[in-house]
């Protein structure tokens, strides 16, 4: 487990939180982070973070899932233990498709659906009983809060703090924090 | 450019469509082909009127969910809308018609069927006399039709005032409450309109899900056609205020509800095809039997190729693949319009020749003459409405 030392600035509106973040980037500071109790409209153009693949791999879920409830099903219905039901033996996989649909629809989706969020808790290493790695326990409530790496931006950790005091913010404080489980 | 004009180039497109509609209905009647022409009036009526429909209904949820997105694209669905009473005549035509016994579309309005002494009398049909019975039916139709225009009206008259005197949440609260009171109307009578002017045509066979799947189809085919006529415009030069954003929404909408068509066609179709009872599976049996690829195609194509095309959030924002996309499946509902009333009528006759596609083209030539005339009748983009602010800055990624 790695931690590392960040300086944290604290907003109590959203708005706030990226007209700060604009301005303390038009100093030619590089904002590491920000952490919001909901989705703030325009954060993620602000903070530059790339589009998501989340639905590439779900794709990929439910391909897999459609593939292996075909195989089994094929396996179950018609090669293991062929039987009649309402008059329709099943002695082939095309002629009792349609009985076969909602039974491929629905792993499609519990695939899907699965792999989706155990995806997202992998990428993003938040299982649940995982330790908390926001700064400050408001951001999961009402507070707003931007995150900036005191090395790596050429500025003394004073002047990055004068930066964020020009902007609406309502605490600043620096924090260690959780940034590699492994 | 805010005001819409309507060019000579397209007057005389849709007025050249208007023409082959005619030379085909003509065809249709004098080479001794009525049954095949009334059906076809029948397919191309129901399926624009249906579109016009899903257009109030859109309006309708847009004003019941206070939804602020698509305050922009009002007056498209306006527009669309407003095709209700031409549409309207085009079905009472065929009503008319088979009233009056000029054409044979709905088999249970021959009396010989009701009558125990003659030899056509059927006891399934005749048992449904209570309900399908040409008084109580036309009762029906005429209230069902006459409400719905009714509605059409009231909310584009509202919209038009709206522009004049402002007042913006009073008209936002008043149009709350009539698109309440219509989608509650509107909720009921999709189904009695389903089962009197299509599922009536089986006369003998019946499903519970019948009205659901119609109202799916035109819903999705009415979404497609405001999204065609949106991205024309766009291409046009008008509606600049219509982003990325919205097209990108009016994309989600094709693909969702393209999925609850299928989800519903194949509802019905996989019950009736597991229980295989006789009474249900007539109406498969024939459609699969006679026309089994073309029936097949027409399911696959509104499935497939939203589902592949439109996938992707960079497709939903391209104009080249949503126009694509948009007009294969205009036809595919069109077709499932066909398969609606074809088999019935016509039994195993049924062809898609001149006749059915000319007046499908001399259909789309009046609606798109109708609804073009109307866009011009008031600026293409609503100029108060309490949700417009937020319209304009819609964003989505």
């Amino acid at each position: 487990m790695t931690k590392e030392k960040y300086l944290y600035g604290l907003y109590n509106d959203d708005e706030l939180l990226v007209d700060g973040i604009k301005h303390v980037q038009s100093k030619g500071i590089k904002v590491n982070d920000a952490y919001s109790p909901f989705p703030v409209h325009g954060l993620e153009d602000v903070l530059g973070i790339k589009w998501t693949r989340l639905a590439i791999a779900a794709f990929l879920f439910g391909l897999t899932g459609l593939t292996l409830a075909m195989l089994a099903i094929n396996y179950f219905m018609i090669i293991d233990w062929p039987m009649n039901i309402g008059g329709k033996p099943s002695f082939n996989f095309y002629e009792n498709l349609p009985a076969f649909v909602p039974i491929m629809f629905e792993f499609t989706v519990l695939c899907a659906a699965h792999g989706m969020a155990i995806t997202y808790f992998f990428r993003n290493m938040t299982f649940p009983g995982m330790p908390a790695r926001n700064p400050h326990p408001r951001t999961t409530d009402d507070h707003f809060a931007v995150e900036i790496s005191p090395e790596g931006n050429g500025m003394s950790v004073e002047d990055l703090k004068n930066a964020l005091k020009e902007t609406e913010v309502v605490e600043i404080f620096e924090k260690e924090r959780i940034t590699k489980f492994v | 450019m805010d005001q819409f004009t309507f060019t000579d180039k397209s007057k005389k497109l849709f007025i050249g469509l208007i023409a082959v509609g005619v030379i085909a209905t003509l065809y249709g009647i004098f080479s001794g082909q009525g049954a095949r022409t009334w059906t076809s009036a029948m397919i191309s009526g129901w399926f624009f009127f249906g579109i016009a429909l899903a257009a109030v209904f859109f309006i309708g949820v847009n004003n019941a969910a206070q939804a602020a997105w698509g305050v922009v694209l009002k007056r498209v669905f306006e527009g669309v809308s407003m095709f209700m009473p031409y549409g309207t005549l085009l079905l009472l035509i065929v009503f008319l018609g088979a009233t009056f016994h000029w054409n044979h579309i709905y088999h249970w309005m021959d009396k010989s069927l009701y009558d125990p002494s003659s030899s056509h009398y059927d006891a399934i049909i005749a048992g449904k006399e209570p309900y399908l019975n040409l008084p109580f039916w036309w009762i029906r139709a005429i209230l069902l039709l006459g409400v719905w225009n009714l509605f059409t009206f009231l909310f584009r008259k509202r919209s038009l005032v709206e522009d004049q005197e402002g007042k913006t949440s009073k008209w936002f609260k008043k149009n709350l409450t009539l698109a309440a009171i219509f989608l509650v109307f509107f909720g009921y009578t999709i189904h009695i309109g389903s089962w009197d002017w299509i599922m009536s045509v089986d006369t003998h066979w019946f499903s519970t899900l019948f009205g659901w799947y119609i109202f799916s189809g035109i819903w999705v085919s009415g979404i497609v056609m405001v999204l065609l006529i949106t991205i024309f415009l766009k291409k046009n030069g008008y509606l600049k205020e219509v982003n990325d954003s919205h097209i990108h929404d009016m994309g989600k909408w094709v693909f969702a509800i393209s999925f609850l068509w299928t989800y519903l066609w194949f509802s019905q179709f996989m019950l009736i095809w597991y229980s295989d009872i006789p009474e249900e599976v007539t109406y498969f049996l024939v459609r699969l039997e006679d026309y089994g690829l073309t029936f097949w195609g027409m399911v696959l194509i509104n499935f497939i190729f939203p589902m592949i095309l439109l996938m992707s959030k960079d497709m939903k924002r391209n104009a080249g693949v949503l126009t694509f996309v948009g007009v294969i499946i205009l036809f595919g509902h069109w077709m499932d319009s066909y398969f609606l009333f074809t088999p019935g009528v016509m039994k195993d006759q049924g062809v898609i020749g001149l006749v059915e596609i000319g007046m499908m083209l001399g259909y789309l030539g009046l609606f798109l003459f109708v609804v073009f005339n109307q866009l011009t009748k008031a600026p293409l983009v609503v100029k108060k409405h309490a949700l417009l602010e937020e319209s304009l800055h819609h964003h989505i990624n």
